[in-house]
């Protein structure tokens, strides 16, 4: 716990002006976990490029999980690749968030049966946020992922949880 | 009034400012929940492996000090560069007699063989065999014999 995050018991205008402040910044500079799996990468590269400009979200490309917030997990994750992005998921700093790029990724897509060696969804070994289905995914759909998660972190909150 | 010393100064404080109200505001507002896996160092998603203070050979050092030198030759000529129009052959002499100097050290590195980069060479055991297959060229007078 940090010194303000999740220490308030109710809401009140301060904290939610607060909370508004800091949505605000965090969603507009997402920067992102720069690796790239298979054929969605490829997608990611084209959506980073001039034509769809994913740098116009706040989305920049961060070469070390400790300075970046989301991690696009793009393409087929085998079994090897699995514990690596477990271990790159918990060296980043928090707040972080996970999109899920590709079927392959969502549920492990061609792989989901036959694949021995491909994890069936990243799921299974990190939290994910938002889903982007295709097989890939073109870029628009990655830009609607990302402002997906950028609508969810709008709503996020500093309040204590009351389950918790 | 401000002097000129004192913009200088005014310049570190502001610097000194944003540093401090930096940090102090990520004190403030991050999240703080650390584990191992998190506070594990970097090494591109791979388990990290022994210290991160690592053994240099130390033929390295020798490298580093020959650069050194001409590294310090390199930020010499440059100044000379500039003035050697109006120095002339004065400037001249001077920097072939301090470029002689150097290359003095370099022909004596090199004699002494500093540059060289040895290997290590590894002990291969060579096995005996009683039986040892015979060469092409063994058999081929066997042949003709």
């Amino acid at each position: 716990m940090g010194l303000l995050d999740q220490r308030f018991e109710k809401s009140n205008v301060l904290v939610t002006s607060l909370e508004g402040l800091l949505n605000w910044a965090r969603l507009s500079s997402l920067w992102q976990m720069q690796f790239g799996l298979a054929c969605c990468a490829i997608e990611m590269m084209a959506a980073s490029a001039s034509n769809f400009d994913i740098m116009r979200f706040g989305v920049i490309p961060r070469a070390t999980p400790r300075q970046a917030d989301v991690m696009i997990v793009s393409g087929t994750v085998t079994l090897k690749m699995a514990s690596r992005i477990k271990r790159l998921y918990d060296q980043m700093a928090e707040p972080r968030y996970v999109i899920s790029m590709g079927s392959c990724s969502n549920c492990g897509g061609p792989y989901w049966e036959h694949g021995y060696h491909v994890l069936k969804g990243v799921d299974r070994v990190i939290p994910v946020d938002v889903y982007v289905p295709g097989c890939p995914p073109r870029p628009e759909a990655l830009l609607e992922g990302i402002m997906k998660l950028q609508e969810k972190v709008r709503k996020e909150s500093v309040v204590k949880k009351k389950s918790a | 009034m401000l002097t000129e010393f004192g913009k200088v100064l005014l310049f570190l404080i502001v610097g000194a400012m944003f540093v401090v109200g930096g940090l102090v505001a990520s004190w403030l507002l991050r999240p703080h929940r650390p584990y191992p896996g998190k506070l594990a160092p970097y090494e591109c998603g791979e388990e990290p492996v022994g210290e991160a203070w690592i053994r240099f050979n130390v033929r390295f050092y020798v490298i580093a000090l020959i650069f050194l030198i001409f590294e310090v030759e390199v930020v010499f000529l440059f100044p000379w560069a500039l003035v050697y129009r109006e120095l002339g052959m004065f400037a001249f002499i001077e920097m072939a007699i301090f470029l002689t100097i150097l290359l003095v050290g370099l022909a004596y590195v090199w004699v002494k063989g500093d540059l060289d980069w040895d290997k290590p060479k590894p002990h291969i055991p060579k096995i005996e065999r009683s039986h040892s297959p015979l060469r092409a060229s063994e058999t081929a007078e066997r042949v003709t014999a």
